[in-house]
């Protein structure tokens, strides 16, 4: 029975779920059990947002605070994957990958290719990604692309809670290293979600809405910007269609391109860096691909090339807004 | 007091989510003497288009509603009352008539769903209306009881109504004991005994109307009359690449041309439809139990249970329902049971009952209720 459940409650009712199902199943990572201090289960805060609430007083010692030592156990749940578990590993934010990126880079990432496709690494690395969280320059950052760039590794970033349970499911099940991103100013949204289990797979976007005249691509939290765009645009006469990426890696360029031949106009969003971002990833090949359908130059709506600011009003401006993304629309329409 | 002779049309609810509906057109004018069932007004909701027909009968004296507006479910569109009513006593009904918020609904019949454990499993259902004869729908392959959205409430205002989900479907139970026709058959039989309805008449649609014929089969004093609506156990033909393809599809591109075979119009196939399939598919349990049935009912596209001739010798009253256009089971199908009345209806495919609601619901009540 599908109900009104926030992305924060859906992620923690995919990890029950999922670890009510296979013993396999464990979950590691800074203050995920009880938070820094706490005598213990009953008072357990569940990770520095509360997403892994309650499953340790069901699931006990499958759950595990780890040591301020991202290196070492990023590197055990890699380790405990290849040797027949299925670990979910909770690296707080995402920024703080920098320590462990030869576990997840040269070692994770390679294994299925190194040992002749005989090696199987079915560890999902759950993260906070975003901006908008007056968290500061090391906090904040959308470093999706970076893990995007890595052949080996699957890259997810959910922008509803439906979305959400079901690639947690699936990449908890996928038998490659998944790196789930979470935006940290999504857990509170809500959306319908079954109370079954269900796996959505990888690759495959999201048409939000559907229109005639522009394509916007994003995902995460940018999707939200883009419909609230869509509706300002709406009132102008301007049809937008929304893709939701969903998955970076694998990327679903079969759904873009039948959208922008459809549309002729696109432009990208990514609350990442433009330099190497998705929106220009995305841009390329469909200016590749489908050069003849475009009616305009692909336009790119980005964070500046700039670490986040700590200063609220700068953080505000420095994500795309739906304003910006209206104007860039208003933009390739009149290209 | 006049207003007692005032008849509101409202903006309907189809299905638990819809919260509002744009009004695309009026089918009638101000002034017209309108019969229950008549079509009065298109509807198009995010999920679905289709004609409203006349819950009351009545003079349209006024339409309220706007074509190409929005309106919430359940606010006034139109106004019905007899030529004695003076304009005065109706623009003051239009005046004060409000639009009954969620909680007032809740106590009123909305369409709620309901479950009950059985021992086929968990079953959903709803269940709509109190007086008259019982009828229970049953969906087919890989549908849920959401398929009777249109019919549910006009069979109800002359009949106790039940709609339930399958195993295997819906949200029902996603665990099928035995994934054939003899375990729908029997998950049916439970669910009668679940709800307390001792004999029923039974509405089936493709699978399901295999499904109910097979319980009148089985157990002949449980049902009272047999609907099929472009049934499954007619002949053997069905269509394999529409089977195979709904249970293979496993993204948006490759279920929605598998869809389009459902209907006649297939602006129907609309994008919320086929996410909510996708959504339901993707449920753990589900690709398994779609793959035993069609494995079991539909081998190699050949419907291994041809019952015609026992739906024959049962000599229980039985209609057949089909819409010429069904690109899914032939509807050559609908002559095989000589004793039936047989009902083609033009420009419909399979989901008959979604396309042609008004003239199906109208078929079924005059073959349930006489």
């Amino acid at each position: 029975m599908a109900r009104n459940l926030s992305m924060k409650d859906a992620i923690n009712e995919a990890l029950d779920q999922e670890m009510a199902k296979d013993p396999t199943v464990i979950v590691m990572g800074e203050d995920i059990v009880g938070g820094s201090g706490s005598p213990g289960e009953d008072d357990a805060w569940g990770g520095v947002l509360g997403v892994t609430k309650g499953l340790h007083a069901k699931h006990g010692d499958r759950l595990m605070d780890t040591p301020l030592s991202e290196s070492a156990y990023i590197g055990a749940a890699i380790g405990a994957s290849t040797c027949g578990l299925r670990p979910v590993a909770e690296l707080m934010f995402l920024d703080f990958m920098g320590v462990c990126f030869d576990q997840i880079f040269n070692q994770a990432a390679k294994f299925r290719y190194m040992f002749g496709g005989k090696a199987e690494t079915p560890v999902t690395i759950r993260a906070m990604v975003g901006a908008g969280f007056r968290a500061a320059a090391q906090h904040s950052q959308m470093l999706t692309p970076i893990f995007t760039h890595i052949p080996g590794l699957k890259v997810v970033c959910a922008s509803n809670a439906y979305d959400a349970k079901g690639l947690l499911i699936q990449s908890i099940r996928d038998n490659d290293p998944v790196i789930f991103c979470e935006h940290k100013n999504l857990y509170a949204h809500e959306s319908d979600v079954p109370e079954e289990s269900y796996t959505i797979p990888f690759g495959e976007a999201n048409i939000v809405r559907e229109g005639s005249d522009v394509t916007i691509v994003g995902y995460g939290l940018m999707v939200h910007r883009a419909s609230e765009a869509a509706q300002m645009l709406a009132k102008e006469g301007i049809d937008c269609e929304i893709v939701d990426l969903r998955t970076l890696s694998p990327i679903d360029t079969d759904s873009v391109i039948e959208s922008v031949e459809n549309t002729g106009r696109l432009v990208c969003v990514d609350e990442a860096n433009p330099r190497c971002s998705i929106a220009a990833d995305v841009a390329a090949t469909v200016s590749q691909e489908a050069f003849g359908s475009l009616k305009a130059a692909p336009r790119l709506v980005t964070a500046p090339h700039t670490p986040v600011p700590f200063s609220p009003a700068l953080e505000d401006l420095y994500i795309p807004s739906a304003d910006s993304i209206a104007d860039a629309v208003r933009k390739t329409m009149a290209a | 007091m006049s207003e007692s002779k005032i008849t509101p049309v409202l903006m309907p609810k189809w299905g638990l989510s819809m919260k509002q509906g744009v009004l695309v057109d009026w089918l009638v004018d101000e002034g017209a003497e309108i019969g229950v069932g008549d079509e009065i007004m298109e509807v198009e909701t995010d999920k679905i288009a289709s004609a409203v027909e006349a819950a009351d009968a009545g003079l349209l004296r006024r339409r309220v509603g706007e074509a190409g507006e929005t309106y919430p479910v359940r606010a006034l569109l139109g106004v019905l009352a007899p030529s004695e009513v003076s304009d005065d006593d109706i623009d003051a009904f239009i005046a004060a008539y409000e639009v009954p918020t969620d909680e007032d609904e809740d106590e009123a019949s909305s369409p709620t769903y309901e479950f009950t454990d059985t021992a086929a499993g968990r079953l959903r259902y709803a269940r709509r209306g109190d007086e008259g004869p019982a009828v229970v729908l049953v969906h087919g392959f890989g549908g849920d009881l959401d398929n009777w959205l249109f019919n549910i409430d006009a069979l109800a205002q002359r009949a106790r109504v039940y709609a339930l989900d399958l195993p295997g479907h819906g949200q029902s139970t996603k665990t099928l004991s035995e994934p054939n026709l003899d375990g729908l058959a029997a998950a049916l039989r439970e669910f009668l005994a679940a709800v307390e309805v001792d004999s029923a008449h039974l509405v089936g649609h493709s699978m399901g109307a295999a499904v109910a014929a097979k319980l009148a089969c089985d157990n002949p004093d449980m049902v009272q009359s047999l609907t099929l609506i472009s049934p499954a156990g007619l002949g053997q033909d069905i269509n394999a690449a529409y089977i195979d393809g709904f249970v293979s599809a496993a993204s948006r591109r490759e279920l929605k041309p598998v869809l389009l075979h459902l209907f006649a119009d297939t602006d129907l196939v609309t994008r919320s439809l086929v996410d909510d399939l996708l959504k339901y598919k993707r449920i753990d349990g589900v690709h398994d139990a779609l793959q035993q049935l069609a494995a079991n009912l539909f081998a190699e596209g050949t419907q291994q249970d041809v019952l015609a001739p026992k739906i024959e010798a049962l000599g229980k009253d039985t209609l057949v329902i089909w819409g010429t256009a069904d690109q899914v089971i032939p509807a050559a199908h609908a002559h095989s049971i000589g004793s039936a009345k047989v009902e083609l209806i033009d420009s419909a495919g399979h989901m008959v009952q979604m396309e042609q609601a008004g003239r199906v619901n109208e078929l079924i009540l005059d073959h349930v209720c006489g």
